[in-house]
């Protein structure tokens, strides 16, 4: 009895490569499925695109009949010094460190993958299935992009001269008229017209796409960090839906209380205001830019308002006037009303109020918890794939 | 690195010479050297050579690359499979010493494949042909147009969460129906009792002989297999292949503590005895003590089935150096021990107090989030100690469920029933399971078991999952 060897192969297995295709078709399938809780994470929102972050998905488990945590279970080695009734240990629960969701409901299974932040978007998009977006015929600004070298040419301008050029041109006729370099006579042969070349130039005529997104937001006291989270969500998913489709998308971000003023991004999600709110107030100044910067024939316009939906009575006529004409300029232009449940307060609806608007491509939509933000974006956006059919 | 394989020949001659005169009886053992890729390769897939393609072997090879390649996890020293000749992976990377470790080790692990009565049904010689077989089944039926990858995969996922729930003695024939009806027809009859004139008359209580299954059934994927009419012949396959490979794992799951321990134990003899150069004998004694350490909170199957071995052949032989070449009553015993148990059976009849003490064995349960020790091993305690692990080790660790009727209220419609002993069901699994169970029965299928302490039936039938309490 002795045992048998066989050595290495050449070349080595790599057996599990199929099954290994097949698993991570499964979890981007799984990602797909969870698309709407994963996106409402706040690890993912606002983050850039090549970003590697952990996604907990559900469904790749493999599920048994198995036992729960039950009393009766042995361990070792921990010696004399133990006794009855010591904490060995805490249980782990699954899906902890997730505030508020999964945290304390046994059962559900979280399985980690990390996903790049720029993939996870294009799977959700993939996911709408909306055909490319008609792009207004004029949106296409002709922006001249720098001169590029093309070729050479027998005129030009002196400063564009190619010298090595012109002298490998003259040898050449040199070589014609005379065969081989000859010992100069007198030798010297002048420089012709015809040798002379010079680099030429063009310029390039690039169409560009543009578009616009103009984020919206009522910024008066009572918008709290909850409310501003869920709006920042949607805005972010507003931009990385419309920069998917534009060469480029410049972002706009409005804040309004009874006044209205174009902020930074920092500003527009850290600052609070104090008083009421004139909604109308922030789509004047966004009609106010749009007609300054950004001309409807030239620029694709998105525009979302984000409000908790009180606003002075007043002011409503002002705002249903002020929301038409903006329908009128931009492609898609919406109103998100952020009630968060168990906020305790219900106040007035705008939503109500803006049936009244008669416009194919507005769109009222309402968020009451994070899981709505993906179900409201898909309302939102069928709006606009009407409006394209 | 590249392996020296004649430095190995003639270390693996000498190591079945000290085998053989040990009294080990092994299978022909095969050797073969490959790298890490490859090894977790094989992991993967249990060792086998050929395997049929899911998904989940993809995952499982992800898996243990990522903890791999993080350090989290090394890799096994070895990797042997129970087939006649017996066949081992050696890593190329791996010291010398390393691997003449691993080969001692394999022929303990062969040894007790050969000799253990829990491996007597699983036909060594053909275990690598019907896993190939298996495969090129599998692989035809996803190569099939009319047939193809995913509706194999919905077959083999629901088939894998169920594999498990089969009989655990192979020793036992599952009797076709028309041989349990004879079976239970008899037992209703009455005892023949000459003395039947003086004794009270038993009531006859008439066998529903009609019901399928007569006697509850553990084989849950042979049973739907065998009375689900609207599965195709390639799905009846299919849950066929899934459950004889888990069979053929279900012996290596029963016998853990005492084939690692075995193995252990006489890697630990042979290695001690041949005779190695200081600084390998140094480095084996390093991996041996890193293999057999006790993990504190959790069970080590090396550290405590190596334990149990020497404990018995020390309890015959003493203290002293051992010879194990001379057939001693204490070889004698571990020899004897080796062939006729399996780890419930070992642990009940050798885990006494004093070894519970040397291991520092303790049993913990839960309360609210933590874990609390409930006995230690001292005179009150070590036998609900015994008695915590004797019922968790093996196929203990998996709940017991059977089929009860399989025509549930004339519906076709399945009834499980689980065997509580005391230990509930894990719900959010049990759901999901539950669910794949539809999936290959067709109709709806509800579990009796308890949850909570109150005796719950869960169902799943086309409008999804729901518990209902059971009338006390």
């Amino acid at each position: 009895m002795s045992g048998l060897f066989r050595p290495k192969r050449e070349v080595p297995a790599d057996r599990s490569a199929g099954d290994r295709i097949r698993h991570r078709a499964k979890v981007r399938s799984s990602i797909r499925e969870n698309i709407a809780d994963i996106i409402a994470d706040e690890s993912i929102i606002g983050r850039s695109g090549n970003r590697i972050v952990k996604v907990p998905i559900r469904g790749i488990k493999e599920y048994r009949f198995v036992y729960g945590n039950n009393d009766g279970q042995v361990g070792e080695g921990a010696g004399e010094d133990t006794q009855r009734g010591d904490v060995i240990g805490k249980q782990q629960k699954p899906g902890q460190g997730q505030p508020g969701e999964g945290g304390d409901e046994p059962g559900v299974d979280y399985y980690e993958t990390e996903v790049n932040v720029e993939e996870l978007i294009t799977i959700m998009f993939e996911d709408l299935e909306l055909p490319d977006m008609e792009r207004k015929q004029h949106a296409a600004i002709e922006t001249i992009k720098q001169t590029r070298r093309k070729g050479y040419r027998h005129v030009g301008l002196r400063v564009r001269l190619d010298r090595r050029k012109t002298v490998k041109e003259k040898l050449r006729r040199q070589r014609v008229r005379h065969g081989a370099p000859s010992e100069r006579s007198d030798g010297r042969l002048p420089f012709h017209e015809k040798d002379l070349r010079y680099k030429h130039r063009t310029t390039e005529i690039h169409r560009e796409s543009n578009a616009v997104v103009f984020c919206i937001m009522d910024t008066s006291g009572s918008m709290d960090t909850t409310k501003k989270y869920l709006s920042r969500s949607f805005f972010y998913l507003l931009y990385q839906f419309v920069a998917r489709r534009y060469d480029s998308v410049e972002v706009v971000f409005v804040a309004h209380d009874i006044e209205a003023k174009e902020v930074t991004e920092e500003e527009f999600f850290s600052k609070g205001e104090a008083g009421g709110t004139f909604v109308s107030s922030g789509y004047q100044k966004t009609l106010e830019i749009i007609a300054d910067r950004y001309h409807p024939d030239l620029w694709n316009i998105y525009a979302f308002h984000c409000s908790d939906g009180d606003n002075f009575g007043s002011d409503t006529p002002n705002a249903i006037k002020a929301a038409q004409d903006l329908c009128e300029v931009s492609n898609l232009f919406g109103y998100g009303e952020i009630k968060p449940r168990g906020a305790g307060y219900y106040g007035s609806s705008l939503i109500e109020t803006f049936r009244k608007i008669d416009a194919k491509n507005f769109q009222t939509v309402l968020i009451e918890r994070k899981e709505d933000i993906w179900p409201s974006f898909k309302t939102f956006l069928s709006r606009d794939r009407e409006d394209s059919q | 690195m590249n392996v020296d394989l004649d430095q190995l020949k003639r270390y693996d001659e000498r190591i079945t010479e000290l085998a053989l005169a040990y009294g080990l009886d092994c299978f022909a053992q095969e050797f073969e050297v490959c790298d890490h890729n490859e090894m977790l390769g094989y992991m993967a897939y249990s060792g086998m050579p050929s395997r049929y393609p899911h998904w989940s072997y993809g995952k499982s090879f992800e898996k243990m690359k990522t903890l791999y390649d993080h350090g989290a996890q090394g890799l096994p020293y070895e990797m042997v499979i129970n087939s006649n000749p017996s066949l081992a992976y050696l890593m190329g990377d791996n010291s010398l010493c390393l691997n003449v470790l691993t080969i001692a080790h394999v022929y303990g692990h062969n040894d007790f494949f050969k000799n253990n009565f829990t491996f007597s049904h699983t036909r060594p010689e053909f275990t690598l042909s019907s896993f190939k077989s298996h495969a090129e089944r599998v692989r035809s039926y996803v190569e099939d147009p009319s047939i193809g990858v995913d509706r194999v995969e919905y077959i083999l996922d629901a088939a894998h969460a169920l594999s498990m729930q089969c009989t655990r003695n192979m020793t036992v024939r599952r009797l076709p129906q028309d041989e349990q009806r004879q079976r239970a027809f008899e037992a209703s009859l009455p005892k023949d009792d000459p003395n039947r004139t003086i004794h009270t008359q038993r009531e006859y209580i008439e066998p529903d002989l009609r019901r399928i299954p007569i006697e509850p059934d553990a084989n849950l994927l042979l049973f739907i297999r065998d009375y689900n009419p609207f599965l195709m012949d390639w799905e009846k396959d299919l849950l066929t292949i899934v459950h004889e490979e888990a069979q053929y794992f279900i012996p290596q799951i029963e016998t853990k503590i005492m084939n690692e321990g075995w193995a252990s134990y006489w890697h630990y003899q042979i290695m001690s005895n041949l005779e190695l150069p200081p600084e390998l004998r140094l480095e084996f004694m390093v991996h041996h003590n890193q293999v057999l350490r006790p993990h504190p909170g959790e069970l080590n199957p090396y550290h405590l089935g190596f334990t149990i071995w020497d404990y018995i052949y020390k309890s015959y032989e003493g203290d002293e150096p051992a010879d194990h070449r001379k057939d001693t009553a204490g070889r004698d015993a571990i020899y004897q021990a080796r062939e006729s148990e399996r780890d419930s059976s070992f642990l009940r009849r050798f885990l006494n107090d004093d070894l519970c003490r040397r291991l520092g064995l303790f049993e913990f349960g839960t309360n609210k989030n933590d874990y609390v020790v409930t006995e230690i091993a001292d005179e009150q305690g070590w036998q609900q100690i015994r008695e915590a692990l004797v019922t968790s080790v093996g196929m203990g660790s998996i709940p017991i469920i059977k089929v009860i009727d399989g025509d549930h209220e004339g519906k076709r419609h399945i009834l499980l029933g689980h065997s509580f002993d005391g230990r509930e069901l894990e719900l959010g699994q049990a759901e999901k399971t539950l669910g794949y169970t539809y999936r290959l029965w067709g109709r709806s299928v509800s579990l009796d078991t308890t949850i909570n302490g109150k005796d719950m039936r869960l169902s799943y039938d086309e409008e999804g999952f729901a518990t209902s309490e059971m009338a006390a």
